[in-house]
């Protein structure tokens, strides 16, 4: 039966890139030992040396596949295998396969059932560990297998694997990943995985385009069948005629084009052509990311989010979990300041993370978040503000409150800061005794006394996905009304004008680092609005450049008292449209 | 043969992580080490084991070492439960 064109599956972008190419399927469980085959006495000796055999080769593999991992990413990446290596040797499962070879077991058959059973046993335990355990297990079982039967490991297929191809799997490990760059795979899809799965933070370090948890997208290809992989939209097509591969040959080119051009002005900086300075800084989530942000030549990490630190797993991080983290960043930027923003857990990334257990809140968003979360909660607040300030010895930190509504909280957070402060000086810890403090402006009664608030703190920072969603009181993420949520809205634009102004005002930098910032699109008005520093996700640094290298402030100043006059965002995107560029800009 | 009774005091209970880190630790000694737990009985070189195991925080725990190097395995037994996992795992990574 032949396939309708252009079916479109849609999945969670891991890493950017648009790529066309065939399939390469690579499959998991075409072969199940499910049957059990009585051995004789006479050939049991035998079978127990295919086993250990099988357990010598398996080790051999794992440490060819460790070392290349070390090589290609950094020994923190080749840790991830260290438990595979206790589990092939594992006593419990040596001893039980021994046993069932020595009842007349067939050897894949003898680990295929220990490993059944030992994974229905863990199972039944709900917590994240366990469940990540149980897939270690089945890895390392499968490796033993493999080598028993003789079928080829995955990783043997993905050697031999062509140019230009696109790997379709199930899911795939780290060391899988690596060995695809090495072998120029265009990109790769899966059926499992989130944003924050090892293999695509993998991916990301590596830079080819990644599309993860697409649920059944092995069912629907076949092996060399060509499809497209976007993976700034996070879709795959399937299928796709010949009008839709030109389209998307033609964006391949355009962002050939752009990153060559963007190439050009990497280390040139954030000017507007008549000589208007601003900082264009980058936002984070994981210490590893540092090297890209150098590599785009970032003023600085604008936004280093800590939730990362809270998710996948069972506990409250300890301070030495959050100093860890924050040290390796710091060290690695060279002196370039790095903006730490304390948790701001709560609200839509609540789910995401088991750790507070906290109670349910019949609306999140208005909710126990963020700053007030911290201040509920000191234990967490102290552990983290230490873990800030003792990293803030190795390198430079700017300290960032997320959600703060009132001056009463900034007030409260602030004793905290001081409190803490006054212990590491009595424990005789260093850190940074200058340490600038900013708030997130992203709570609209923030936004109306930021007059007030300047006063009180080092920086503003302002967080648009929020401000804008508070204002609007429009969940973006609900279709019957995100379209109400809009950057554009004369009130939105006010708001921005007044943090803005407020902030020059007092004699303080005014920072931006939601979504709105890492948007070309709204880079001029910005720029004229008054804002000092843009910061955006690293991929977008080169980009914001561009467009600020393409203005004339002054102009750009005459803009946006223009735009505040509009009666409504209509005409204000009108406008934006209509502003020349002193270069050609797609 | 030495008798030792000893409590998780993890948070995350022996285990995640720390239980990788026990296995890592016993590897190096020839004793053989046991641990009881209710009726449970398992080898303490098993991190599939100590999986099953699932001792949380607050488990009271029978380990019994038995070989050469016991006195050896006993003390850093001891070392390793009051010493704070966290801390350990961190400066794991550090390395």
């Amino acid at each position: 039966m032949k396939k309708e064109h252009n079916i479109t599956l849609k999945g969670i972008s891991a890493s950017s890139g648009i790529v066309i190419g065939k399939v390469f399927l690579l499959k998991n469980d075409d072969f199940m030992p499910t049957e059990e085959i009585y051995i004789p006495q006479s050939e049991r000796a035998k079978e127990v040396l295919r086993f250990q055999e099988a357990i010598k080769n398996a080790r051999a593999e794992m440490q060819e596949l460790r070392s290349k991992i070390n090589r290609t990413l950094g020994a923190n990446y080749a840790k991830i295998a260290e438990v595979h290596f206790l589990m092939l040797e594992d006593p419990l499962m040596t001893q039980k396969v021994l046993e069932m070879i020595n009842s007349g077991s067939k050897a894949e058959y003898a680990v295929d059932k220990f490993t059944k059973d030992i994974v229905k046993t863990l199972e039944v335990e709900s917590d994240e560990y366990f469940r990540e355990r149980v897939a270690d297990i089945k890895e390392v079982s499968k490796k033993i297998i493999d080598n028993l039967i003789g079928r080829k490991d995955r990783k043997v297929l993905l050697e031999n694997i062509g140019e230009n191809k696109i790997v379709v799997a199930h899911t795939l490990s780290p060391a899988e990943t690596v060995v695809m760059k090495e072998k120029f795979v265009l990109g790769f899809v899966t059926d499992m995985g989130g944003r924050t799965s090892h293999t695509a933070i993998v991916a990301n370090g590596l830079g080819i385009p990644a599309v993860v948890g697409l649920t059944s997208i092995t069912s629907n290809v076949e092996p060399n069948e060509e499809i497209i992989l976007d993976g700034n939209a996070g879709l795959v097509i399937l299928n796709p005629d010949k009008e839709v591969i030109e389209k998307y040959r033609q964006e391949i080119k355009n962002l050939d084009k752009a990153t060559e051009e963007l190439d050009k002005i990497k280390n040139m900086s954030a000017t507007t052509v008549d000589g208007h300075n601003v900082e264009i800084l980058a936002n984070i989530e994981n210490p590893n990311e540092t090297n890209l942000v150098l590599s785009m030549h970032a003023a600085g990490i604008g936004l280093y989010r800590t939730e990362f630190i809270y998710f996948n797993r069972s506990d409250i991080p300890s301070e030495n979990v959050h100093y860890e983290a924050y040290v390796k960043v710091v060290e690695s930027m060279n002196g370039l300041p790095t903006v730490i923003r304390t948790l701001d857990l709560g609200g839509d990334k609540l789910t995401e993370s088991d750790v507070l257990h906290l109670e349910k809140e019949k609306n999140p968003f208005m909710g126990l978040r963020a700053i007030r979360l911290c201040l509920k909660y000191p234990r967490i607040f102290i552990d983290q503000l230490r873990g800030i300030l003792r990293a803030s010895a190795k390198g430079k930190i700017n300290l960032l409150y997320p959600m703060v509504s009132c001056v009463d909280e900034l007030d409260a957070a602030n004793e905290v800061l001081e409190k803490v402060k006054t212990d590491l000086r009595k424990e005789n810890i260093p850190f940074d005794e200058d340490i600038k403090v900013g708030i997130m402006i992203e709570v609209p009664s923030a936004a109306l006394i930021s007059d007030i608030l300047a006063k009180k703190v080092d920086f503003f920072s302002i967080g648009t996905n929020d401000l804008i969603q508070y204002s609007m009181a429009a969940d973006r993420v609900n279709e019957n009304v995100a379209h109400l949520y809009n950057p554009l809205h004369p009130a939105v634009l006010r708001l921005l004008k007044m943090i803005i102004d407020n902030g020059h005002k007092a004699g303080i930098k005014v920072a931006m680092c939601g979504e709105m910032a890492g948007s070309p699109f709204y880079t001029p008005i910005l720029l004229g609005l008054g804002l000092d520093e843009f910061s955006v996700s690293i991929v977008q640094i080169p980009r914001i450049k561009k467009i600020i290298r393409s203005v004339n402030m002054e102009e750009m100043k005459k803009l946006s008292d223009e735009v505040l006059k509009c009666d409504d965002s209509s005409q204000i995107e009108q406008i934006l449209k209509g502003i020349k560029f002193s270069e050609d800009i797609n | 043969m030495i008798e030792k009774k000893l409590i998780v005091k993890s948070k995350q209970g022996l285990h995640a992580r720390p239980g990788a880190l026990l296995v890592q630790m016993l590897s190096k000694y020839k004793s053989e080490v046991k641990i009881f737990k209710d009726d449970m009985e398992i080898d303490a070189k098993s991190v599939m084991s100590i999986l099953i195991l699932a001792a949380d925080c607050g488990s009271d725990l029978k380990f019994v070492i038995n070989g050469e190097d016991e006195e050896e395995v006993s003390k850093e037994l001891e070392k390793f439960f009051n010493s704070n996992f966290e801390e350990m795992i961190a400066n794991e990574k550090r390395t």
